[in-house]
């Protein structure tokens, strides 16, 4: 039994919460013999979900794990993560896809939800095993190639129409192959002084105004990753104007950073797609706030120091995004009065699980509903450092920063995963997972 | 900080003229003359004293500068320096009679560097030294052959000869 | 100085600095005895990544003249492989003590990379870096270009006014990158002639005039015609159809070299390749400055080396 009191609910209201056996539960009568979080002062966010985490294992454990990324997710105030499939062997087949969510379960900071890859191995020629992940004990639900765009397009109208068969959706990373070929930067007039080749807007643009005219055509279910561009925002706009079935998301990264970062040379600035420029970053704001696009996710990609600690062209594309997403959100969102925190709660919490068909997080706080939630305290700020990171990588653009915002507590099905800005002890939590697992399984029987 | 004339213009004027008999004197076997002046100062007092020898003898005298800045043993321990202009008569320097002048001779060492340089441009059948002041300190085994006035100085006092052709003024002064 | 890692970054008078001592340099050059002992117990390392004898042995023998020792560390095919090559390379040098590296990469930005980071302390001459810059050919041919105008009293002096024209593959070019900032901050005026696909689909904030037709170019009669070299690899990635189109386009042939001023200097970074984008006529033509710019370029890196090298270490 946990009873958290005088926490702000997003809506603005005040309440106090009170949960047993993972889910909440009336408050009313309840306080003796609980752990009591006294929460005055503090948002309470639902758990958020990020739809887009790389774990990296299997395969590439020196980057990251499925316990280290959790450790990381739990911190930054995530209680759901979907795993990309670009791992080593690729996550395409059943086996790797339960491989990644029991140990997920096991470690239990975070609901770990793999994703499937589109085609087999990445290599965007065969379709893969989507039928037989979805039907495993992980229910796949999301399937995508992240890192690579299925770019051949028949590939990808069969690819969308076989997902409707059981409600899936396919994630498309939006990059023209052939327009990006060795593309370093954001193609525009910093790419141009800097002699690095140019990522165009348009190679993704044009993807994307592709796959919403294919999703339309076969009435299916589309969410495009990582919109980074202006053009784009315009693209998916006209696509749900035209009642496409279309859903979009945007990273932290994208919202705050531009590409004028990259005269620095520093390669912790490299990622793909890229920082863009300040008007795209306006945009994409607007774009978040209206509706238009639906979420924001991580795209956390960590990478081992020595990727990184070399020249531009040599370094691996990506940033660790887990632990600061909400603070960034808070900074380029919320502190400009563009969102509040209902909006907040929407857009990193209900919407994401409700694209990724993940149950438990359409009605958050409400008695019986599984509780999973997060205390952030926006009202401190702090110069973001490497103590900040719980993941492996050290891939952060935020390091040196000041951000706002800080993860206070995280709740995970029930039982505590960060207290008091600590992460709780990883045997702790690993025996609590087991508990609600087995109070599940004894309440199903 | 408080400064002191030690030279005025007409006391400039008669010592430099004096170094350019002493030469003309002292050249016994007629030899042709280059006056090297060192940057940035004593290049204008080369020219007058090239001027005066010109005046007073029938011998090829030419005039040129010397800088010594790429030789000297001491850039390490100072900011970075532009150099300055070496410039060497048409005539060049081997087998000639070669006077090095320098406004203020102190340690030495600039006169070891520009004995390097000279090195590095020909082989003079003399060189000799002229200055306009010797202040005394030598930390090497250097002596002026011509010497307009000798100032005995301590350590921690300046000399600055300002001249008219780079200053706007003529005269020398010691601060202490 | 401590570093050298673009022309953007030098002012007018420094800029002007570096060519006024590159005179001084140029002068040793006409010695019978070309060595200065200015940089006895320096160490200067020649790291490349990329092959290009020329400008190492440009940079060897500047060094070599300021009687520095000049270790050439060349990387490319050795045990440094891709990735890891610039971290370890660089606290390699820094254990044997260099005090300047000159460092050419096919990556954009690896000198500045070196410059910040923690890994060597020493003085990081860019001498390429991918497509970015490449500062000591610009100034080279800054240098060039003052001593065909000034001669003799070139010292102290820019470029104001002077016009010039760059033709080729902009695109790629870090000789045109270097050039363009530098030539700007001289006071001269640069107009760059290319096929589109070789020029950057962005120029905002690029101080030129560009224009695809280089007749047009030529008949505005520019006081400098700098061709840019047509690499291989670009023939076959559809930049331009084929070498004789372009050649016909963009290239400085026997006609178009007849439209101009006997004066006109005409420029190659070099190496060339002859019947692409320049005739035979043209390189060897009285107006072309190219085995100038060789030996300016001895000059302008033995300046640039006694800048960064010579005097106490700033703080």
């Amino acid at each position: 039994m946990i009873v958290i009191t005088g926490a702000t609910l997003p809506d603005g209201t005040s309440s106090d919460l009170a949960i047993e056996g993972g889910r909440f539960v009336d408050v009313a009568g309840k306080g003796a013999g609980s752990r009591v979080i006294d929460a005055t002062g503090l948002v309470v966010l639902p758990g958020l979900v990020d739809l887009h985490t790389h774990l990296r294992e299997p395969g590439f454990e020196q980057s990251e794990t499925v316990l280290t990324g959790s450790r990381a997710a739990a911190a930054g105030g995530f209680t759901a993560v979907h795993a990309m499939a670009n791992t080593s062997p690729v996550a395409d087949t059943a086996g790797v896809v339960e491989q990644v969510q029991s140990l997920g379960d096991q470690h239990g900071y975070v609901t770990v939800r793999p994703v499937g890859a589109v085609t087999v191995g990445l290599g965007g020629e065969r379709l893969s095993e989507i039928g037989a992940m979805a039907g495993s004990r992980a229910r796949v639900r999301v399937f995508s190639d992240d890192g690579k765009c299925v770019s051949d397009a028949l590939l990808m109208r069969r690819a969308l129409e076989y997902v409707k068969t059981f409600g899936g959706v396919i994630a498309q990373h939006s990059q023209e192959p052939r327009l990006t070929e060795d593309a370093q930067m954001n193609e525009g007039a910093v790419s141009a002084e800097l002699g690095l080749a140019g990522w165009p807007a348009v190679a993704e643009e044009s993807i994307i105004a592709r796959d919403v005219l294919l999703a339309q055509h076969v009435g299916a279910r589309l969410h495009v990753c990582h919109v980074s561009t202006a053009g784009s925002v315009d693209v998916v706009r006209w696509a749900k104007a035209r009642g496409i079935h279309v859903t979009a998301e945007v990273t932290p990264h994208h919202l705050l950073l531009t590409d004028e970062l990259a005269r620095s040379y520093d390669s912790r600035y490299k990622v793909n797609p890229p920082l863009r420029r300040d008007e795209d970053v306006q945009a994409l704001r607007v774009a978040l706030a209206d509706g238009t696009i639906d979420i924001v996710a991580t795209d956390h990609a960590p990478h081992p120091a020595e990727s990184k600690q070399c020249a531009w062209d040599e370094a691996s594309f990506g940033m660790v995004g887990l632990e600061s997403a909400l603070s960034i959100v808070q900074l380029a969102m919320v502190d400009t009065g563009l969102i509040g925190w209902a909006d907040v709660a929407s857009i990193l919490s209900r919407k994401p699980a409700e694209i990724g068909r993940l149950a438990g997080y359409d009605a958050a706080f409400v008695p019986g509903s599984p509780a999973n939630l997060t205390l952030y305290d926006a009202t401190v700020s702090h110069v973001f450092g490497l103590e900040d990171l719980r993941g492996k990588g050290t891939n952060s653009p935020y390091l040196g920063r000041e951000l706002p915002g800080r993860v206070i507590a995280t709740i995970h099905n029930g039982y505590p995963t960060v207290l008091e800005g600590e992460l709780v002890d990883a045997a702790e939590v690993a025996l609590a997972a087991q508990a609600a697992r087995s109070s599940r399984e004894m309440s199903q029987a | 900080m408080t400064a002191r004339t030690v030279l005025q213009p007409a006391d400039i004027t008669r010592a430099l003229t004096r170094i350019s008999h002493e030469i003309l004197e002292s050249n016994r076997e007629w030899l042709d003359t280059v006056v090297l002046g060192i940057p940035t100062r004593g290049v204008v007092l080369a020219q007058r004293i090239g001027a005066t020898m010109v005046s007073a003898a029938d011998l090829p005298i030419a005039v040129g500068s010397l800088d010594v800045t790429m030789y000297r043993d001491d850039l390490a321990r100072n900011p970075t320096r532009a150099p300055g202009r070496t410039a060497v008569p048409a005539g060049g320097i081997d087998g000639k009679l070669v006077i090095l002048v320098d406004d203020v001779l102190y340690s030495g060492r600039t006169i070891r560097a520009a004995l390097d340089a000279l090195s590095a441009i020909g082989r003079p059948r003399y060189v000799r030294l002229a200055t306009l002041v010797d202040r005394g300190h030598r930390e090497l085994p250097i002596r002026p052959d011509f010497v307009g006035k000798n100032l005995p100085t301590t350590e921690g006092e300046r000399i600055n000869v300002r001249l008219l052709e780079i200053d706007g003024v003529e005269e020398v002064t010691i601060e202490s | 100085m401590k570093h050298l890692l673009s022309t953007k970054d030098l002012d007018r008078d420094t800029a002007v600095g570096i060519l006024d001592v590159a005179e001084d340099m140029a002068d040793v050059a006409t010695r019978e005895m070309k060595k200065l002992p200015t940089l006895r117990g320096k160490t200067v390392i020649n790291l490349f990544f990329e092959d290009s004898t020329r400008t190492r042995t440009s940079f060897e023998v500047a060094a070599k003249r300021l009687s520095a020792d000049l270790i050439n560390f060349t990387a490319k095919g050795s045990s440094v492989s891709k990735g890891e090559g610039l971290k370890d390379t660089a606290q390699t040098l820094a254990a044997m003590g260099a005090d300047a590296v000159v460092v050419r990469h096919s990556a954009s930005g690896a000198a500045q990379v070196l410059a910040e980071s923690k890994w060597i302390d020493a003085s990081i001459l860019n001498a390429g870096d991918g497509t970015h810059e490449h500062p000591t050919q610009a100034l080279l041919d800054a240098f060039t270009m003052r001593k065909r105008l000034h001669g003799e009293a070139s010292r102290g002096r820019d470029l104001a006014g002077l016009r010039v024209t760059i033709v080729g593959d902009i695109l790629h070019s870090r000789v045109a990158r270097s050039n363009v900032w530098l030539l700007n901050t001289l006071g001269a005026s640069v107009n760059l002639v290319a096929p589109a696909t070789l020029l950057p689909s962005n120029t905002t904030g690029w101080p030129v005039t560009i224009g695809y037709d280089l007749d047009e170019s030529i008949d505005a009669d520019p006081d400098v015609v700098m061709m840019l070299r047509i690499q291989a690899e670009r023939m076959h990635a559809a930049f331009f159809p084929n070498p004789r189109e372009y050649s016909r386009q963009w290239g400085l042939d026997d006609e178009r070299l007849s439209r101009l001023r006997p004066d006109t200097m005409v420029m190659h970074p070099g190496p060339m390749v002859r019947g692409l984008e320049i005739s035979a006529g043209a390189a060897d033509s009285s107006r072309s400055t190219v085995l100038e710019q060789v030996a300016n370029g001895v000059s302008v890196r033995m300046a640039v080396l006694y800048l960064l090298l010579a005097g106490a270490a700033e703080s």
